[in-house]
């Protein structure tokens, strides 16, 4: 490539690079500067609303309740669909097709169809079993799903599954210990992507929630919006930022190693010893 | 570091009786038996589908087998599943964990089987330097190329001291060259550490080169199995006459116990073979050649091609009615023909395998 290529090139990311964060960044500065308003157009800067954050007790139970359900979810998703998919790659890859048509299909309902689909079985649960928002992480697992499949199957997709699994079993290794030395050390990106993807649905979602009768983050957004429209966007802000700040461990926690092979290296000749290969040779008159 | 190594395999008999396998209703093996003695190593050798790999995966425990059973010294292993049977495995594709170096991939296994941190670390140490990859110990698959990862993958899999080592095709992946030296490693390590070793392969040269006999696989079934010499030299079946070297097939008559071919009669291998129509199966370094314009006859053709393989040549000869014969002579004698010179032929009497007709196996 040359130069005043790779210039125009440099220009061009740039470029784009700077468009985009324009364009997300407008946004949450607004946002940020209209959380930080005084009473008055004319008065000073005040953090009130971000403080009013942790006064209010509805608001921090929901901050709260989301963030166990975030991790409730995104810790059954790995439980439910690792194994799962793991199992169907290594031992039954006629059902993959199947299990990924099932695993994308809450893409194609509409949450509403959903939530009027599993009412029944939330009321029977909250008379039957318990009250608790944490409820919610039962149907936040099909919400999850589709993203979260997508995610794993690129990072099974992306290692020899079959083999490392067989060689592991093949030196001793049980099911559990294959799972946990061999596979998931392997795709520790993938599975961050799943989790923080998990954790993202999670912490955004409202229509389940509201229409459950539950006080999740974005109810409770909505509730003080109601009284306080700065102190819900400094919550909404606040939860951009958390979506961030795990977006950048993502980054470098699970950057991908590079796996390229070096160009043969000379094999060291084998200490001086004749091999007792002289009748196992082509051609050898017995 | 060797008599340390020599602990590692203890070599025990391995006896597959009966093995049977399908998929889908399509047979992949069809009964196979086959004993190996302690210390040996069999390499399986068979075109693709043939149902080498999937013998050595009902040894390994990878598969089930339908019926038949799988004995290591005597003890019926077929119902344990792989992890509990004490093989160790290289793999045709690499299979070194690669979030692990080289020295924890090799330590793996002794984990597993609870051998101490110190002993392990010795272990691992231990078997890289008696694959010669001592000084890679700290780096990591993507690190190493192909021939060094298979090294390591050897190491891994004698770390364990298994009971039998199985070889699945590990140097398809690599070049002519790294597999040569490869194939020779492979096969001192072997010979050092002693254990039975099943060695499955579709490249003849390779195990005709390093095992102690040879099993020729086709349609699920054994053809053939015997030291690498009888095999090229003795083949029991025209697959197996076929498939390890060049052979040509040239029509003939059986009669007396023998085969008449192109004019002149040749031993046969099992010479009490009924007499009729048959083709005889013919090595190319039986057949040797003489430059001649003159005369005529069965054994006079024309070179149709000379094609340079180093120090052998191999000359391709036209005699007429569609018929070809393959001639492999030293390169110096090849040299004196050229495509399209008159040559005649002459063909050693050495015994003969027949086949009756182009579909039957073996038909003597």
């Amino acid at each position: 490539m040359n130069r005043s290529r790779r210039l125009r090139l440099n220009i061009f990311r740039v470029t784009v690079f700077l468009a985009m964060g324009t364009f997300f960044l407008v946004p949450i500065a607004a946002m940020m500067e209209f959380s930080t308003r005084g009473r008055s157009d004319t008065g000073p800067r005040t953090m009130e609303a971000w403080t009013n954050i942790i006064k209010t007790p509805d608001l921090v139970a929901g901050i709260l309740a989301s963030l166990e359900l975030a991790a409730i979810t995104s810790i059954a998703m790995l439980v439910l669909l690792l194994p799962t998919m793991v199992w169907v790659r290594l031992r039954l890859p006629a059902l993959h097709r199947i299990v990924e048509f099932l695993c994308l299909l809450p893409l194609v309902i509409p949450a509403i169809a959903l939530v009027v689909g599993v009412f029944p079985i939330n009321r029977w649960m909250r008379i039957n079993i318990s009250d608790s928002i944490l409820l919610l992480s039962f149907f936040y697992l099909v919400l999850v799903m589709p993203y979260s499949y997508r995610a794993l199957d690129a990072g099974l997709a992306a290692i020899d599954i079959k083999t490392l699994s067989e060689a592991a079993r093949s030196l001793g290794a049980g099911w559990f210990t294959v799972m946990m030395r061999v596979i998931v050390p392997n795709m520790s990106s993938a599975i961050l992507n799943a989790s923080l993807l998990s954790v993202a649905v999670v912490l955004g979602e409202y229509t389940f929630a509201n229409l459950l009768t539950y006080e999740n983050l974005q109810v409770a957004i909505v509730y003080v919006g109601e009284v306080s429209a700065t102190t819900s966007i400094a919550v909404a802000v606040a939860s951009l930022l958390f979506a961030f700040a795990l977006l950048m461990v993502l980054s470098f926690v699970g950057r991908p190693r590079e796996r390229v092979a070096r160009p043969e290296d000379p094999i060291p000749a084998p200490a001086s010893r004749s091999l007792p290969l002289s009748d196992s040779f082509i051609g050898v008159p017995k | 570091m060797a008599t340390a190594a020599r602990e590692a395999g203890a070599g025990v008999e391995v006896r597959l009786e009966d093995l049977r396998r399908s998929y889908a209703g399509v047979s992949a093996l069809n009964g196979l038996s086959l004993t190996m003695a302690p210390g040996e190593m069999v390499a399986l050798l068979g075109p693709s589908g043939c149902g080498k790999t999937t013998a050595m995966r009902l040894v390994a425990g990878l598969e089930e087998a339908q019926s038949g059973r799988v004995m290591f010294g005597g003890k019926d292993v077929t119902a344990l599943p792989a992890n509990k049977r004490d093989v160790g495995m290289v793999f045709q594709a690499y299979s070194l964990f690669p979030h692990m170096t080289a020295q924890q991939n090799v330590a793996f296994g002794l984990s597993l089987h609870k051998v101490n941190p110190a002993e392990r670390n010795r272990r691992a140490g231990e078997m890289l330097e008696l694959v010669g990859l001592s000084q890679y110990a700290n780096r990591y698959a993507h690190q190493l190329s192909g021939g060094q990862q298979q090294r390591v993958a050897l190491a891994r899999a004698l770390a364990i001291r298994p009971t039998v080592l199985l070889l699945d095709e590990p140097l398809s992946a690599l070049d002519a060259k790294v597999r040569t030296r490869l194939r020779d490693e492979i096969r001192r390590v072997q010979l050092e550490v002693g254990t039975t070793t099943l060695f499955v392969t579709h490249d003849q040269e390779e195990a005709l080169a390093i095992a102690d006999r040879v099993g020729v696989m086709n349609k699920g079934r054994l053809e053939q199995l015997g030291p690498p010499t009888e095999i090229y030299s003795r083949p029991a079946t025209s697959f197996v006459a076929e498939f390890v070297g060049l052979t040509n097939r040239l029509a003939g008559v059986v009669s007396d116990g023998e085969v008449e071919v192109l004019g002149i009669r040749l031993p046969l291998v099992q010479p009490d073979a009924a007499n009729g129509p048959a083709i005889a199966l013919v090595r190319p370094e039986a057949v040797s050649l003489a430059a001649n314009s003159d005369v005529s006859g069965p054994l006079v053709g024309t070179v149709i091609a000379v094609s340079f393989l180093g120090a052998l040549s191999r000359v391709t000869v036209g005699l007429g009615d569609d018929v070809t014969v393959l001639a492999q002579l030293p390169t110096s004698e090849a040299s004196a023909h050229q495509s399209g010179s008159r040559v005649q032929l002459t063909i050693r009497r050495d015994p003969v395998l027949i086949a009756r007709d182009e579909t039957t196996a073996a038909d003597v």
